[in-house]
């Protein structure tokens, strides 16, 4: 069996590993949705990093779907409608900014993507009139295809909307980077200006992966607001940022199935251990990364794989 | 024939050095013409200005009659010059193969982003490329594991794939083992030959360029001290002197 459908078995078994947990154990449903959604704002985050670039900004489009839900829940209730919306305002702002951060490599994209995050951090906190300011906005009950749901119907949509978008983008994101576009990516992290003496634009190259990516952060911020039924600014301060790419390296960036196993595990690994552990929590979850690093450094997708390699090769 | 390429009054400097000053030279279409002289003299100069790596202070330089000064490198690409580099420049987290497929989808057209880089024409075009330069072989090796002399010719492969009229080359033998050299070169010039590329490269191997040059430039302080076939400025007493001297024995001393 070739990768792509080993990959694309794996990427159903875990879906339907997903569906099955979420029946056993419906408060579940809540964190997987949750998972699925941070898995897809991660997505976006590796194809940065098969650039070779690292955004510790992209929570502001996470907040920036977030709070197009929020803002038009009240006038515009559908949730498909909604995730639309919200795919589209994130479309057009990482268009912009990508138009004037894709100019910029390494710390300096890095750190430009963290301070714009933080601009609209503050301006969410600080335009209360419209935001709420840190009190936030509650997202009021949704309909799909015009019908009201009961909670329980309403749960199972949402996180059958994130499934479905979830195996969407990783299948669009395994036929992206196997092209010439996300072939370039990698081209960019090795050697740019080679790039640029064969007639391509690098930083178009670049560009396309951010919008993509923000996207895929908007749409993961809809489902959010859509899971949490609540927004605040902290959707897009600096530790959301870190959180993505907390989850980016856990999960590997080797693979497109690194995302959601990595955002499954931080999910997971958060919600038990401060069941059990309340106050230690963060400390678990920064073990658990220290010890990707030290003796995984292609995450959990890297040691899968190896694993599934070595298999098939004996 | 007809000039290719024409520079007129090239000038740059980086600080105090000249790295150009003034020069004037045209490649006339299908020729090889080398570029001689010693380490500093503006030779690389003269191929970054060319394919808009470097801008000139001043001067001009036309290609196939449209002027391409301080153009940006893909503008330049685009219109049919290529380059090697000295150190080659090849993604090394992608293999002989890809690097090749890469070059051709450059000049197809990148953007599309549902159909696989080796798709079935471009992966036979890069196998036919690979081919020719004899790196078949070796097509299916991640890049950073090749040795130097294939890293050279896969480079220069990149360069062809784009299929360009003038292809500018930096050093294509320099860091190559001796006993490599001359089958590279032949490699090398026979693909050239075959595509009709006009060929403009670095050398310093007197040997190669006797070979293989239809014309030598001898550059000096940022200046052509002479211009000509290889038999006749080679011969000439203050190029063998102020050129060649440290590099290649006096002719009689070779064939003694």
């Amino acid at each position: 069996m070739t990768q792509p459908r080993i990959e694309l078995l794996l990427a159903l078994l875990g879906a339907a590993a997903m569906v099955l947990a979420a029946m056993a154990t419906p408060w579940l449903k809540f964190v997987l949705t949750l998972a699925l959604a941070k898995g897809i704002a991660v997505l976006g985050i590796m194809l940065l990093l098969r650039a070779g670039q690292v955004s510790f900004g992209h929570a502001l489009y996470v907040a920036l779907g977030a709070y197009t839900v929020a803002f038009l829940a009240p006038s515009m209730p559908d949730a498909a409608l909604l995730l639309v919306a919200a795919a589209l305002g994130t479309t057009v702002a990482g268009l912009l900014i990508g138009l004037f951060v894709s100019r910029y490599r390494e710390i300096f994209f890095g750190m430009l993507n963290l301070a714009l995050s933080m601009v609209f951090y503050s301006m969410l906190e600080k335009f209360y009139h419209y935001t709420r300011g840190t009190d936030g906005i509650r997202v009021p009950s949704l309909t799909v295809a015009g019908v009201p749901l009961d909670r329980v119907s309403y749960e199972w949509t949402i996180f059958g909307m994130a499934l479905v978008l979830a195996l969407g983008f990783g299948v669009f994101a395994r036929v992206y980077l196997a092209s010439p576009l996300g072939q370039a990516l990698s081209a960019i992290k090795t050697r740019e200006t080679r790039l640029d003496f064969m007639g391509v634009s690098s930083r178009n190259v670049l560009l396309s992966a951010y919008v993509l990516s923000a996207l895929m952060a908007g749409c993961a911020g809809a489902l959010i607001a859509m899971t949490s039924r609540h927004v605040t600014p902290l959707l897009a301060y600096w530790t959301a940022s870190g959180e993505l790419v907390f989850i980016a390296i856990l999960g590997g960036a080797g693979g497109v199935l690194g995302p959601f196993l990595g955002a499954a595990a931080y999910e997971l690994v958060r919600v038990y251990a401060a069941a059990t552990v309340a106050d230690m929590w963060q400390m678990i979850l920064g073990a658990v990364l220290l010890l990707v690093i030290l003796f995984a450094r292609g995450g959990i997708w890297g040691l899968l794989s190896s694993r599934l390699q070595r298999g098939r090769v004996a | 024939m007809r000039a290719l390429l024409e520079a007129r009054g090239l000038r740059l400097a980086f600080g105090g050095v000249k790295a150009a000053d003034g020069i004037d030279l045209d490649v006339m279409e299908h020729e090889f013409l080398a570029i001689i002289g010693p380490n500093g003299a503006g030779k690389t100069t003269f191929i970054n200005m060319t394919t808009g790596y470097l801008k000139p202070q001043g001067g001009t330089i036309t290609y196939s009659g449209a002027e391409i000064t301080g153009r940006r490198p893909r503008d330049i690409v685009r219109r049919g010059v290529a380059r090697s580099f000295q150190l080659p420049q090849l993604f090394s987290e992608h293999t002989v193969e890809e690097n090749a497929a890469l070059a051709i989808a450059s000049r197809e057209g990148i953007w599309s982003p549902f159909a696989p880089l080796l798709r079935p024409a471009w992966r036979q075009e890069a196998r036919e490329l690979l081919d020719r330069f004899g790196l078949l072989p070796v097509a299916g090796q991640r890049a950073d594991a090749l040795n130097e002399g294939t890293r050279k010719l896969a480079d220069i492969a990149m360069a062809v794939a784009l299929k360009p009229r003038l292809l500018l080359m930096d050093e294509p033998t320099s860091g190559v083992a001796a006993a490599e050299k001359m089958g590279i070169v032949e490699t090398l010039v026979r693909v050239l030959r075959d595509a009709r590329v006009t060929a403009v490269f670095v050398e310093h191997d007197m040997d190669v360029v006797e070979r293989f040059a239809d014309r030598v430039a001898v550059w000096s302080q940022g200046r052509i001290a002479a211009l000509g076939p290889p038999a006749q400025v080679l011969a000439d007493p203050a190029v063998q002197r102020d050129v060649i001297g440290i590099e290649r024995p006096a002719a009689g001393v070779a064939h003694a």
